[in-house]
């Protein structure tokens, strides 16, 4: 009998590639699964949007305000452009903006908040007094400062609501490196000779990604909720396009008649919200190793 | 308590106080339940201990806390019947257990640092179970603890109830959680590896204690360890436990004079292992040479002009307790801690204090090899990227060349490399990893290791396992080990020389014949003299011979 028999047996190698994933998505409770398909719908939509809509992006088909289910499916808005097509631009366009903000921020803030962890010592006092000066601006009003300063083009737009949300990531992931810098294996990796770039990308990321995936669940949402409140204030995505926040405001007046068309776009935002926060939920409870018997 | 064999006549009363019968335990893991403990029966009368034996995941805890008639979360009892003192268990209602737990049944935990609540003074933490369970004043607890504190020998026990718990030693802690068990006076206690965190000279001295308290009480107590030496010690009669499985039990003498299972033969046989071959003639200029060195940790200074050498093929073990230098001197070399004074030489070549300035074939010479193998490998890489990694960052190697040689160094730690090779350190077992990171300290292709306590978080087979490759590694490849560890056993195994640190200084160095032969430095006597060992017997003739010393016995606090 040797020594390793005796050994608690260990677990046997996982079976690798799509086989696995699907048969995790099969596992996956309900409300994953919706959310799963919400996602994917709104990101089909928001690829073909150019095929899908019925008109043209900003073209006035129409008297202004028409009725839902009539010659237009959603009816027409305060300039007679279809509400459908404005809706499909807008997954487009609001989707596009935010995911390349989340993960502006993403790459951002999580780059320098391993390094903070990592490096210590002064560039880690440095950018985090420097993100607690960015912290200490409420981000919404320091947005419409730079965004009405730079002017509110797209690139504008991304970059400077980019650079604010990653704010948060870097705390996030300062918080979740410090953690993980402490453990024997970057030690060993230190004393290996190895740069800042490896410890950071190879050894350190690996290990924080849970928690950083769904944070970016989240802050894609918020991000989201930002450029619509941007946008709904005039300074965000800027008309012709079309973008959910905008048009809840163009229409807004209609609601004073009890119409609900303006809240459309809105219950746009709220779905994919909804169904981000589901697969969030699932990916968290997976890879934190929560259960739910106790 | 064993100081007469077979003596069921101890004192008052030695009735039946609780029986377990066909335990089964379960668990939820992995989303299913596994048995995890299978048809145990267990038999306790007062007076006397019990002690449960076995390795990690042998269900010995389990076992411990189902005599209060608890499972923990994600357990469950599935079987059996626990009946203590003549209430069972399995069916009693919560409030029935929450009554007899803390009074009737108290449990003294591994870790005392962990299980005191640090926001309260000890004599508080004391008197809320006596105030709890509705058994006396506040007053009245407060008084008794002071006369427990005295009882077991605690310093000052008037002022010492008054303190909060990271005020006292770790030694005192848990002696003090041991007076905390007793506030009620309770029928059993269960000890869950009540020294394993403690230093070798601490511990004989709460062992003494656990040992005085049940013989004054007459409790019935289990006493759950991995350390035979330990329990020969303490317990009356013995279980040896396996994959939650009894594998044997008798009276203690028998147990270790005529071990019945070939199991409990190997876990009895462990110790016996001792180094094969003699270590080559020490090289005029040694490997590694710690010259005066002096560092510190900001304004504390934790090593005083220490100064060793290591020679090639040779195993240089360090030893003392926690808080001794050991591991420090050890970031020292590796250049951690860069040193105030002194310097560290390679083969006769002056090394930079601070690895950052180490190129890499200075780096590539030192490697390391760490106490938890668990944290010192990267969970997320494969087994192949870690122990690869060295390869191609040091030796520049890669496709062929580096898979060949990665195929080598798996056989050379005696791992299968097509079965292990594509794996996540998750999917091994302990033993498992940390041969995992002598590959990855081989692939450097070093002289010179250092191994941090590397058989200390491990079972003792397994533990044997790894010293055993160590010492065939040594012999092939002629390497020098640092091998730092508390453990004396293990030094007794390996060591070919033998270095004693107290509180950053080294107290004596030489042979390992000659620090393990008299005369010893008085610490070295200390240290040697604690060390528990199988016989019985062993803890009352160190304590008859300290009394007649005299005062030696309080070096321990």
């Amino acid at each position: 009998m040797t020594s390793e028999d005796l050994e608690t047996e260990p677990r046997p190698a996982k079976p690798g590639g799509g086989a696995a994933a699907w048969r995790e998505l099969k596992k996956a409770p309900l409300t994953a699964q919706f959310g799963l398909v919400v996602i994917a719908f709104y990101l089909f939509v928001a690829l073909f949007a150019q095929y899908l809509a019925p008109h043209g992006e900003s073209e006035i088909v129409g008297a202004e305000f028409e009725p839902r289910f009539g010659e237009f499916f959603l009816g027409t808005d305060n300039l007679g452009r279809d509400m459908l097509t404005r809706l499909i631009y807008g997954a487009q366009n609001t989707i596009g903006i935010a995911l390349a903000t989340t993960v502006l921020a993403f790459m951002l803030g999580g780059v320098v908040g391993i390094m903070a962890a990592v490096l210590g010592g002064w560039f880690d006092q440095f950018a985090s007094r420097l993100v607690d000066v960015l912290m200490a601006i409420p981000a919404l009003i320091f947005a419409m400062l730079l965004l009405t300063i730079f002017g509110t083009g797209w690139l504008t737009l991304i970059t400077v609501i980019g650079v604010l949300d990653s704010t948060r990531v870097y705390r996030i992931a300062r918080a979740v490196s410090i953690n993980v810098v402490v453990m024997d294996f970057i030690e060993a990796a230190r004393l290996r000779g190895e740069g800042v770039p490896w410890i950071t990308v190879r050894e350190v990321l690996p290990n924080i990604m849970p928690p950083l995936v769904a944070e970016f669940g989240l802050r894609f949402c918020f991000v989201f909720l930002t450029i619509s409140a941007l946008s709904f204030l005039g300074l965000g995505i800027q008309p012709p396009d079309a973008d959910w926040g905008s048009m809840v405001r163009d229409n807004a007046t209609l609601i004073t008649y009890g119409d609900i068309n303006p809240l459309l776009p809105a219950a746009a935002i709220a779905l994919l919200t909804i169904g981000v926060n589901f697969v969030v939920d699932w990916f968290l409870h997976k890879t934190s190793g929560l259960k739910d018997e106790h | 308590m064993n100081t007469d064999t077979v003596d069921t006549t101890v004192g008052a009363d030695n009735s039946l106080l609780l029986e377990m019968r066909g335990l089964c335990i379960e668990g939820f893991s992995d989303e299913e339940w596994h048995q995890i403990v299978k048809d145990v029966d267990i038999t306790l009368h007062r007076g006397r201990m019990l002690g449960l034996i076995g390795e990690s995941g042998a269900g010995k805890s389990t076992i411990g806390i189902a005599a209060m008639g608890y499972a923990k979360p994600g357990c469950r009892i599935n079987g059996g019947r626990i009946v203590f003192d003549g209430v069972d268990l399995t069916a009693a209602s919560e409030e029935e257990k929450r009554r007899l737990r803390g009074a009737k049944i108290a449990y003294v935990a591994q870790s005392a640092a962990a299980a005191f609540n640090p926001a309260h003074k000890l004599i508080d933490q004391f008197a809320e179970a006596v105030t709890e369970h509705g058994i006396g004043s506040r007053d009245d607890a407060y008084a008794d603890a002071k006369d427990l504190y005295a009882r077991i020998k605690m310093p000052d026990p008037d002022g010492i109830g008054f303190r909060y718990p990271h005020q006292v030693s770790g030694g005192q802690l848990q002696r003090a959680m041991t007076a905390m068990a007793l506030s009620c006076r309770p029928d059993l206690l269960i000890f869950d590896e009540p020294t394993t965190a403690l230093d070798v000279t601490t511990q004989i001295e709460v062992l003494v204690t656990m040992r005085d308290i049940v013989e004054q009480f007459n409790c019935a107590a289990i006493y759950i360890t991995h350390d035979l030496a330990v329990v020969a010690q303490m317990a009356d009669n013995i279980m040896v436990l396996r994959h939650g499985e009894t594998v044997e039990e008798a009276e203690t003498r028998r147990m270790l004079s005529a071990p019945q299972a070939d199991y409990t033969k190997s876990l009895w046989a462990v110790r016996s292992f001792r180094k094969q071959h003699p270590a080559p003639p020490p090289e005029d200029t040694p490997l590694i040479k710690v010259d005066n060195v002096t560092a510190a940790y900001g304004p504390v200074t934790v090593l005083h002009e220490v100064d060793f050498a290591i020679h090639r093929g040779h195993t240089v073990a360090v030893v003392g307790e926690s808080g001794s230098g050991k591991s420090t001197a050890a970031r020292v070399i590796t250049g951690l801690l860069p040193p105030q004074t002194g310097a560290i030489y390679y083969d006769g070549a002056k090394y930079p204090g601070n690895y950052r300035k180490r190129s890499k074939e200075q780096l590539r010479h030192v490697q390391m090899i760490y106490q938890m193998a668990d944290t010192a490998v990267n969970p997320r890489q494969k087994i192949r990227d870690i122990v690869g990694r060295p390869l191609s960052f040091y030796l520049g190697m890669d496709g062929d060349e580096k898979e060949r040689r990665l195929r080598e160094l798996m056989d050379m730690i005696e791992l299968d490399p097509n079965k292990f090779l594509d794996r996540l350190p998750a999917e091994l077992s302990g033993g498992q990893k940390q041969r995992i990171c002598i590959a990855r300290a081989l692939a450097a292709e070093p002289a010179f290791i250092i191994c941090d306590e590397v058989t200390s978080a491990l079972d003792q087979l397994v533990a044997e396992g790894i010293l055993k490759l160590l010492d065939r590694l040594q012999r092939e490849l002629n390497l020098a080990y640092m091998f730092i560890t508390h453990d004396l056993a293990t030094v007794n195994a390996i060591a070919d020389e033998v270095i004693v640190m107290l509180q950053g200084r080294i107290v004596e160095q030489g042979a390992k014949h000659e620090i393990f032969s008299p005369p010893h430095h008085q610490y070295t006597e200390l240290l040697l003299s604690s060390v528990p060992e199988m016989d019985p017997d062993w803890m009352d003739n160190v304590l008859a011979q300290r009394r007649a010393k005299g005062g030696m016995a309080a070096a321990g606090n």
